[in-house]
């Protein structure tokens, strides 16, 4: 296993009103695999928790932020100091936006950077550098150029660039898609799946669910900070009767195709959790039992769930 | 009927068209579908539908006049990043009531939490923050809404909570919705008459 997040819980301690101090349980009881070879995606809505798990695993949470459960790599615990060694060298990250990017370094120099970090020698990182330009496309001549002076799908195979030009074994694609058009977003999920078909895990994190099944292996789904299931990305057709959660169906049946179907209500607010299932309040399955008691994990159909009438 | 005579736009005499002679209208009610590559000129023409820009050539005009220069626009632009369209340094009570606040059954519709009111905008999730961005847009003044990607950040979840509360306020008050939106699907549901723009 090359990922294993194992009952991951997160909070944070934020200042209410002057000295007094209030905690925020913004991840609970999430857990998460991904296998070398495997693309795992995690969909769910914003807020849900799902860019907090990648700042987890790499180890860049603020410091406000207390942690629980474990995360581990190759079978080995990430403890603080294993995530500053693995990060950009092991684990790597393709970010969300061009910002993630020096404004003020040529992008060349900032793929160089990043292949040394990952682990390529210095004479040989700017030959690795010019591989991979090409290799996405990208005329030896946009290494001269400064961010601002490439477009949005430039910038994104620079992005993708930066993370796969080391020797990164597992690699976090946060939100890779939005804003681009059709033919990009093909693009930039052909990439990804390349590199899980070359071996390499890959954790792509998106709200958007049908971009997530053109490619994924498997689906892990969070809502209000936990996972409340892992399906097979085939369980995800028809009326979605193969889907083990009542939240996963209710978001199949929302998609414009599948129904447009809205949920009851809004997720919880970490401030604001209530004691049972985490989805009671939009349930429409939902009983005493349901409200009693957070509901485990168990394997249903070959995928994790959290619900008691699975 | 809002309409868009002869609209053309580029942002430089230098620099190539980005549309010629465009002719777009939109009647109560009704809701318009816009798509096309990105680079094409959707959001420019709603910014230019919606009074922010000027045209280069024609104009744009709401039941045979031109749009108000001053008090609230009855055409109202929904962006798609909200923390783009929400002053960072209000709290969310303070953004709603920029206008002619939302009713009670508005901030139902969307799912508003009162909690959130005295949030700050990054307090909140993207999604929360769009819901509050929709809502100030529906208020009676409001006559044509222009929604640029509004749910392209969303899930799809929250999208269609979005737009349930969206197009009941349109249809109670016969509101004209213009779409941009990549996401073909969505503007089949919503029944759109579509125009691809490039």
């Amino acid at each position: 296993m090359l990922l294993h997040v194992n009952g991951l819980n997160i909070s944070f301690t934020i200042y209410a009103a002057g000295l007094h101090q209030r905690r925020l349980t913004v991840i609970t009881d999430l857990d998460v695999t991904v296998r070398a070879g495997e693309l795992v995606a995690i969909v769910g809505a914003s807020g849900s928790g799902k860019s907090l798990l990648a700042h987890a695993i790499l180890g860049i949470l603020p410091r406000n932020a207390e942690q629980g459960g474990t995360i581990a790599y190759q079978g080995e615990l990430l403890t603080p100091q294993r995530k500053a060694e693995l990060r950009g060298r092991q684990i790597a990250l393709i970010p969300q936006t061009v910002s993630a990017l020096d404004p003020l370094m040529r992008v060349g120099a900032q793929v160089r950077r990043a292949a040394e970090r990952g682990g390529i020698a210095r004479d040989r990182a700017q030959a690795v550098v010019d591989q991979t330009f090409e290799r996405y496309d990208l005329a030896p001549e946009v290494q001269q150029r400064y961010p601002f002076q490439i477009s949005g799908g430039m910038a994104r195979r620079v992005l993708v660039s930066t993370a796969v030009v080391g020797q990164a074994e597992l690699l976090i694609a946060d939100e890779p898609t939005p804003g681009l058009h059709p033919e990009a977003v093909t693009e930039t999920l052909n990439h990804l799946r390349e590199l899980a078909d070359q071996g390499k895990g890959v954790l792509m994190i998106t709200h958007d669910i049908m971009a997530a099944l053109r490619i994924a292996d498997r689906v892990a789904v969070f809502y209000a900070g936990t996972t409340v299931e892992v399906a097979q990305a085939a369980d995800f057709s028809a009326a979605g009767a193969q889907l083990r959660h009542p939240y996963t169906q209710a978001l199949w049946r929302a998609l414009p195709q599948n129904g447009f179907v809205p949920l009851a209500d809004a997720q919880p607010a970490p401030d604001a959790l209530p004691q049972g299932c985490l989805f009671a309040a939009s349930c429409p399955h939902v009983t005493a039992a349901c409200q009693a008691e957070r509901p485990a994990a168990r394997t249903v159909r070959a995928g994790l769930v959290r619900c008691i009438h699975a | 009927m809002l309409e868009g005579r002869d609209l053309s736009f580029r942002h430089h005499t230098r620099l190539p068209w980005l549309f010629q002679d465009l002719q777009l209208h939109i009647a109560p009610g009704e809701i318009v579908g816009l798509n096309g590559p990105s680079g094409c000129g959707k959001t420019t023409l709603a910014r230019i539908l919606a009074g922010y820009v000027r045209p280069v050539t024609g104009r744009v005009t709401l039941e045979g006049r031109l749009l108000p220069r001053q008090g609230y626009c009855p055409v109202q632009l929904i962006y798609q990043h909200p923390e783009l369209a929400i002053n960072p340094r209000w709290r969310i009570a303070a953004a709603l009531a920029e206008g002619p606040p939302p009713t009670a059954n508005i901030l139902a519709a969307l799912h508003i939490n009162s909690d959130w009111l005295n949030r700050w905008p990054h307090e909140l999730s993207g999604g929360e923050l769009q819901r509050i961005a929709v809502a100030r847009a529906l208020i009676s003044q409001t006559r044509y809404l222009l929604a640029d990607e509004m749910t392209a950040m969303l899930d799809a979840a929250t999208q269609a909570q979005i737009w349930h509360g969206v197009l009941r306020f349109a249809a109670e008050h016969q509101i004209g919705l213009l779409v941009i939106s990549h996401d073909l699907p969505l503007l089949t549901r919503l029944g759109a008459r579509v125009i691809t723009l490039g």
